[in-house]
């Protein structure tokens, strides 16, 4: 699925990366447990989550996570936006709740980077 | 350890700044990504060098990182100057943490940070002294033909 599909599927905006909307991801995982995106999300992935600060943008650097997608409505602070353009990594804004977010994208095809923890 | 490596650099880090945290690590990986290496192995050193620049960040005074490249292997060490951990074995089990709301914030200190670490290198020591500091030496095998072509 690419990004401007995820777009249209949860009236998401824009904030950083508008020439990169064409990638394409297959998976996500959700979590605002940083260390736990570190331990379990894969590279390509989307990440969900509805922390707002810089080190959301440095998780999904270290990982190659193509994009974050920030629920609840959530806005990335400026130093957030600006370590985003900088590191180019596009960020995306929806007012769905994570919930609704996951469940909307799962029905579309996009599953987790793992489906239980514990299998490594 | 007797050749020479193909990389060998110093980062210093300053505890308290987050702000910055992952900056070094973010540099490691764009390091690593220019010398060629599979970006699986790039991936699991940016990950533990970032744990342990978040952990020096968020109790350490001060701290090196160093980043070191042979065939074979990336060595990535942590040095750090501060409060020390009194029991390793403690603060290596998942959920043990004693990070202050600041760090909680950030999306971590829910004693995860060492454990990640630890899964995530193919070798992995640490000592630490209460009241001087804590090192910790993380080793990723590297797949050896991958760096001389």
């Amino acid at each position: 699925m690419t990004l401007h599909e995820i777009i249209w599927i949860l009236e998401a905006e824009v904030l950083f990366g508008e020439d990169q909307l064409d990638m394409e991801v297959k998976t996500a995982f959700v979590a605002d447990l940083m260390s736990d995106v570190l331990a379990f999300a894969t590279a390509g992935s989307l990440l969900i989550t509805g922390l707002t600060n810089p080190q959301v943008v440095r998780t999904a650097d270290v990982l190659d996570i193509t994009a974050i997608l920030m629920g609840r409505g959530k806005k990335p602070s400026s130093e957030t936006l600006q370590l985003a353009q900088e590191l180019n990594i596009p960020i995306l804004t929806t007012k769905y709740i994570l919930f609704e977010i996951a469940g909307r994208l799962y029905a579309k095809g996009i599953r987790g980077c793992i489906e239980k923890v514990g299998s490594k | 350890m007797d050749e020479k490596p193909l990389y060998d650099g110093s980062f210093a880090v300053v505890g308290g700044s987050f702000d910055n945290a992952g900056q070094v690590s973010s540099g490691i990986k764009a390091i690593l990504k220019k010398m060629g290496l599979s970006s699986d192995v790039v991936r699991k050193a940016a990950l533990v060098a970032y744990e342990s620049e978040i952990n020096i960040v968020s109790y350490a005074r001060k701290a090196m990182i160093r980043l070191r490249v042979v065939p074979g292997s990336i060595i990535i060490e942590a040095i750090d100057e501060g409060p020390g951990i009194p029991d390793i074995e403690l603060a290596m089990q998942p959920g043990y943490s004693t990070a202050s709301p600041r760090i909680r914030e950030m999306g971590f200190g829910a004693g995860m940070g060492l454990c990640n670490i630890k899964s995530f290198s193919d070798i992995f020591q640490i000592t630490s002294e209460v009241g001087r500091g804590t090192y910790l030496k993380m080793i990723i095998k590297t797949n050896s033909g991958s760096l001389n072509s």
